[in-house]
């Protein structure tokens, strides 16, 4: 039987986290404890023995219904820190190519008793039908579904952005680029919103930000080089060619020319700026190598942090 | 009604039965967040050559499945090797014993000591599992359904007080 949820799909009767689905309508006192519970297994990340007992015992079922390898990478390897079995079914090649159903599919995995199951699909939303037909042991954790969220990536990126620069409340944030095909900018603006900074700014041409955009809380530039002026974090997004239908675009050569970010526009952020990329980075198009590879990037620490996150996701989410 | 003694005149002689032991290998990790107090009291009376460790064993806890994660967890911080050290694990209360388990299982995912020795402020019985202090500040009795915290105030004054169990 499908359980009702009378309030937030992710939280328990204690209002504890039970499945992350989206960081959309997560209370701060939740966000700040992953946050936290993240920053203290950062510690064992950097362990010779990097593994902890938790989850002993526990399955933990990586169901990518959509081809990722670092997202579903870190959540194997976070899952194995926490010393759970993991599993990793790669559903698009198999039953799904069979005809079976969704939730046929999860629940023949919860019949092999499934603890976690870690989500990506195509379609916004699925984790949502599936949360609300698994068990009441088994939690969902969402690795991106369609275009709307994609709350882990979201989670490390606050994670990097509060490790950098310790604290949201006096911070301006950019987020450039292709914002309209981008779970990942929907989420980070969601928790940064949450967490409090004062300034979020999505910057790009028209055709790639959404319809109302502003009403997310965000300041809308078209001009990057107004828009980067003074900011303390710019989040660069990928251009992601395999969702865009239609031509929205010139070309990949005319947004760099316009969107890429190179060092001189870089020049216009604050000195001590971080930049930070969701990867995989296409190179040339939305970001120089100079700048991918400078100073200023944090690319590279943003996916050591995603381990950390994860684990404390998953922890919490299981003990709840 | 139970006599608590006074956390702070405590100190001066467990200072002084360490401070016999002392040699160049050992070192002090202090558990959260009781023992971590207690720890930043003694560690600097002992002239130990290593920085302070300090230790939560919120990834280790035999309680998981019942009660969850614990909401905020610390990061462990073992700023020395621990392997070859004479260790001295420090904790305010030592009950049920389950803590110095857990504390015992971390420690040994950071290397091997060459020994590890147990220094707590009370001992209220009361043992689930075979542990000892090797140094203990006082055994005190608690009454049913109650618990012995330690508690530290503004100025850094140690005490140890009762309080109803949740």
């Amino acid at each position: 039987m499908p359980r009702s949820f009378p309030h937030n799909p992710q939280l328990n009767a204690n209002g504890e986290l039970q499945h992350l689905l989206s960081i959309e309508g997560l209370p701060r006192e939740i966000l700040i404890q992953i946050l936290d519970t993240a920053e203290s297994f950062a510690g064992v990340t950097e362990r010779e023995v990097k593994k902890v007992p938790l989850l002993r015992g526990k399955s933990v079922f990586n169901l990518f219904f959509e081809a990722s390898t670092r997202t579903r990478t870190t959540f194997e390897i976070a899952a194995k820190r926490l010393s759970a079995d993991v599993i990793n079914l790669n559903v698009a090649v198999s039953s799904q190519s069979k005809g079976e159903s969704l939730l046929d599919t999860v629940a023949n995995l919860s019949a092999m008793q499934a603890d976690v199951f870690v989500v990506r699909h195509g379609s916004s939303g699925a984790p949502y039908l599936i949360a609300r037909h698994v068990k009441p042991h088994e939690h969902v954790i969402n690795a991106g579904d369609g275009r709307h969220a994609h709350p882990t990536q979201g989670l490390l990126d606050l994670f990097t952005i509060r490790h950098y620069k310790k604290d949201f409340a006096r911070l301006t944030v950019a987020i450039v680029g292709d914002v309209l095909h981008s779970r990942v900018a929907r989420s980070l603006i969601h928790g940064l919103t949450t967490l409090g900074a004062p300034e979020v700014r999505v910057i790009g041409p028209q055709t790639l930000l959404p319809a109302r955009v502003e009403t997310l809380g965000v300041r809308v530039f078209h001009d990057v080089r107004a828009g980067l002026k003074d900011c303390d974090v710019v989040v660069m997004l990928r251009l992601q060619n395999e969702r865009m239908n239609g031509a929205l675009l010139p070309s990949a050569q005319e947004f760099f020319k316009h969107y890429g970010l190179t060092a001189d526009k870089l020049a216009l952020a604050k000195p001590d700026a971080i930049v930070m990329h969701p990867g995989p980075m296409n190179r040339g198009v939305e970001i120089d190598s100079s700048v991918a590879d400078g100073p200023h990037s944090v690319i590279l620490p943003q996916v050591t942090f995603g381990i950390a996150v994860r684990m404390a996701v998953m922890s919490i989410v299981a003990g709840n | 009604m139970t006599k608590i003694p006074d956390a702070e005149a405590l100190l001066p002689r467990l200072v002084a039965e360490l401070k016999v032991r002392v040699t160049p290998a050992t070192a002090m990790i202090g558990l959260h967040t009781g023992g971590a107090w207690l720890a930043e009291r003694l560690h600097p009376l002992l002239g130990l050559k290593e920085p302070l460790g300090l230790m939560d064993i919120a990834f280790y806890r035999d309680d998981y499945a019942k009660e969850g994660l614990k909401h905020d967890p610390k990061r462990t911080r073992i700023p020395f090797e621990v392997e070859g050290r004479e260790i001295l694990l420090v904790d305010d209360v030592l009950y049920t014993g389950r803590t110095v388990r857990a504390a015992l299982n971390e420690l040994f995912d950071y290397g091997r000591p060459k020994s590890i020795t147990l220094v707590v402020l009370a001992d209220r019985g009361g043992r689930q599992l075979p542990i000892a202090a090797q140094y203990c500040g006082a055994q005190v009795d608690v009454p049913e359904g109650m618990r012995l915290r330690l508690r530290r105030a503004a100025n850094g004054r140690l005490a140890l007080e009762l309080e109803r169990a949740a």
